[in-house]
């Protein structure tokens, strides 16, 4: 294999890793966008999805289309469920406190799911034929193709709600000034609700396809692709939808790279080298825009 | 925590003082009637996290001493096992282990079964010259400490890095691997130390070691530096590694189109490997362990031992069944039971017999010379092909 082609195939492995994150990112930054809450559980919300599929395959005996339905509905009534409990009680609270209870609903979630599911890492059935598409000597998998197909199903779907219905005209409002959208007559709690319910949901099939494309989940599985999602939604501009897809896909890409032509040990060290630098040089993210905040 | 930790062990160190107390006060009386038995120390984990290791390396052990006292023990005299509970810690290993010394009054310890436990055991043993034989630990460290040998401490098994001696040989004799990657776990000391050894035996035979990899455990996504493994285009890929870790890169690395063989070591000796990587992926793979149960030459032992427990043995009986056998071998040539007349004698093994194969003591670092078994995954089957002594 000469480089240009590894380097193509660099490519294909690093935004199938960076679709899964572009998906974790999406309810990050959605969450961000209209609470200003960044939701550390959202990592484990993506590893409760992974484990109701997996059940929903081997106990249920589902194919992947249902079980991605499943995961996805139930993950999404979970997540409405956590900000009832959780966050929606300190609404009025200083922030810090909110973010400090997202931590606490992370460990929460990680360690009752211990209890339940045994920490030992499952084996995730094999739900569809090993296909691999060789494009001269490029190999791209059928997981790969199903990763990079429902990731931009999702995404349609999404700008779809967002910008054509009246839910999602809401959300954007809400974004805007939770107090405003409440006088111009909407109900903030159900958006914020709905907001978890689909930030959620998109979490949840990221947990389901890293199952099948990796063939191994456990309970602690969400730290590392929450941190890393939070790193995407950041580049990208936190608060941004297609911020997110892009850093999400960005990052996986450098991931990618570095492990293939440096080592998979700088690996993570790259990943968080770019949010320092996006911190440093450009907070406000690829898509940010400079706004002054007003006094 | 640090407080906690502490007074756990003064808890433990109490508990200690008084059972000795109570088994000491009960011992006086025998102390007549053991002339014709001599007394072996089992140290093992029979509770807490490493528990199946230690009760099953103990099972192995038991049946062992039963067969030599049933064909009528050693120059006439019974062997008996005590056992003593570590519960799975380095502090109770050692309270374990002066409790066999000081108030049982054993000859020798066989035990504990991890490496770390050893390692907490070995300066009273040493201390009070009782030798130890470790059925299972298989960290250099455990024998030597600053490159010199602890002169009551041995083991029956062989260790890491001779594995990746045997896997070099085997790539370049059997396999006639001309070029290899070596993919290892860089959190492990087990992986690196394999890894190691391996490039320089393969490159001694020879062959070349064309690319070095490390990825870390936990790692879920393997396939960016499989690319790049790729393009290296060797005969052979060695990975050193743990079953969690191994099953993806198998399965990552042949959905790259990865066709050549992939080896690796006792790491890989679970079935959950099969599990993720799939059958069909796991075919023309090849690691080394310390003993197959398709080997006939094991048979005897096998049967013997679903016999008395109802269930066949996994590697851990097998071991402690060898380090049994090894013992009464060397409570036989030392024709004494005088504990340092029993570390001369295991110290002088030569071409034993044990039940996973034929083991010399190394005296130089009390690593007996033993061979490893090659299995193959094939079609979810696993073949033995070849029993490779280390260099």
């Amino acid at each position: 294999m000469e480089l240009g082609q590894q380097f193509l195939q660099q490519m294909v492995n690093g935004i199938s890793l960076g679709s899964i994150y572009a998906l974790i990112a999406l309810g990050y930054t959605m969450i961000y966008g209209i609470i200003k809450l960044i939701n550390f559980a959202h990592g484990d919300i993506y590893m409760v999805g992974a484990y109701i599929g997996f059940f929903a395959i081997t106990q249920a005996g589902l194919g992947i289309v249902p079980a991605l339905l499943v995961s996805l509905v139930t993950t999404g009534l979970l997540g409405m469920l956590v900000e009832k409990l959780a966050y929606k009680p300190l609404r009025h609270a200083p922030r810090l406190s909110v973010l400090i209870t997202a931590i606490g609903v992370s460990f929460f979630l990680e360690y009752t799911s211990m209890y339940f599911v045994s920490p030992t890492p499952r084996t995730f059935p094999q739900v569809m034929d090993n296909v691999a598409v060789n494009i001269g000597g490029l190999v791209i998998n059928g997981q790969q193709m199903l990763i990079l197909g429902i990731t931009f199903v999702l995404m349609v779907i999404l700008t779809y709600i967002v910008k054509f219905t009246n839910t999602g005209k809401a959300m954007r409002a809400a974004s805007f000034d939770v107090e405003t959208a409440q006088l111009m007559g909407i109900n903030s709690d159900r958006i914020i609700s709905i907001t978890f319910c689909i930030g959620s949901a998109l979490a949840a099939v990221a947990g389901v396809l890293v199952g099948i494309y990796y063939n191994s989940i456990d309970p602690l599985m969400g730290i590392m692709p929450g941190l890393k999602a939070f790193v995407a939604a950041v580049l990208g501009g936190i608060g941004i939808l297609p911020g997110a897809v892009v850093g999400g896909i960005i990052l996986g890409v450098v991931e990618a790279l570095v492990s293939g032509f440096i080592s998979s040990t700088f690996r993570d060290a790259a990943a968080f080298a770019i949010l320092i630098l996006v911190l440093l040089v450009r907070p406000t993210g690829i898509f940010g825009k400079n706004t002054k905040e007003k006094v | 925590m640090f407080f906690t930790k502490k007074s756990l062990r003064l808890l433990g160190v109490l508990a200690g003082a008084a059972l000795a107390g109570t088994v000491l006060a009960g011992c006086g009386g025998q102390q007549a009637g053991s002339s014709d038995t001599i007394k072996i120390g089992a140290n093992f984990e029979m509770t807490g996290n490493v528990a199946n290791y230690g009760q099953a390396t103990l099972d192995g052990l038991n049946l062992a001493i039963e067969e030599i006292n049933a064909a009528g023990g050693i120059n006439g005299k019974k062997l008996e096992v005590i056992s003593a509970d570590n519960k799975s810690e380095a502090a109770e290993a050692v309270n374990a282990a002066t409790k066999l010394i000081s108030d049982d009054n054993v000859k020798v310890i066989v035990g504990p079964a991890v490496t770390a436990n050893v390692i907490a055991e070995s300066q009273v043993a040493t201390d009070a010259k009782i030798p130890v034989i470790a059925p299972d630990a298989t960290s250099p460290d455990v024998t030597v400490e600053n490159g010199q040998v602890k002169p009551f401490i041995f083991r029956s098994c062989f260790i890491d890095p001779q594995q990746g001696s045997v896997m070099a040989k085997f790539a370049s004799e059997n396999l006639k691997a001309k070029t290899a990657v070596v993919y290892v776990d860089n959190s492990s000391d087990y992986s690196k130390s394999l890894g190691k050894v391996f490039k320089e035996q393969f490159e001694k035979a020879g062959g070349q070691v064309v690319m070095e990899q490390a990825f870390l455990a936990k790692d879920q996504d393997f396939k960016a530096t499989l690319t790049s493994i790729k393009t290296a285009n060797a005969d052979v890929l060695f990975v050193p590694a743990y079953y969690e870790e191994v099953g993806k890169i198998v399965k990552q690395a042949r959905e790259l189109g990865i066709t050549s063989p992939i080896l690796g070591t006792d790491g890989w000796d679970d079935s959950k490997v099969a599990d993720i990587a799939g059958t069909e992926a796991l075919n023309n793979t090849y690691f080394s362990t310390h003993y197959s149960d398709k080997d006939e030459s094991v048979k005897p032992f096998i049967d013997a031992f679903t016999k008395k427990y109802g269930h066949a043995p996994n590697v851990f009986a097998a071991l402690g069944y060898d380090a049994g056998k090894m013992l009464a071998e060397a409570i036989k040539n030392a024709n004494s039971d005088d504990p340092e007349k029993i570390r001369d004698a295991i110290e002088g093994i030569k071409d034993l017999k044990v039940g996973t194969g034929i083991i010399t003591m190394d005296a130089k670092t009390h690593n007996p010379i033993k061979q490893a078994v090659i299995l193959q995954n094939k079609d979810g089957d696993r073949v033995m092909i070849a029993k490779i002594m280390p260099e």
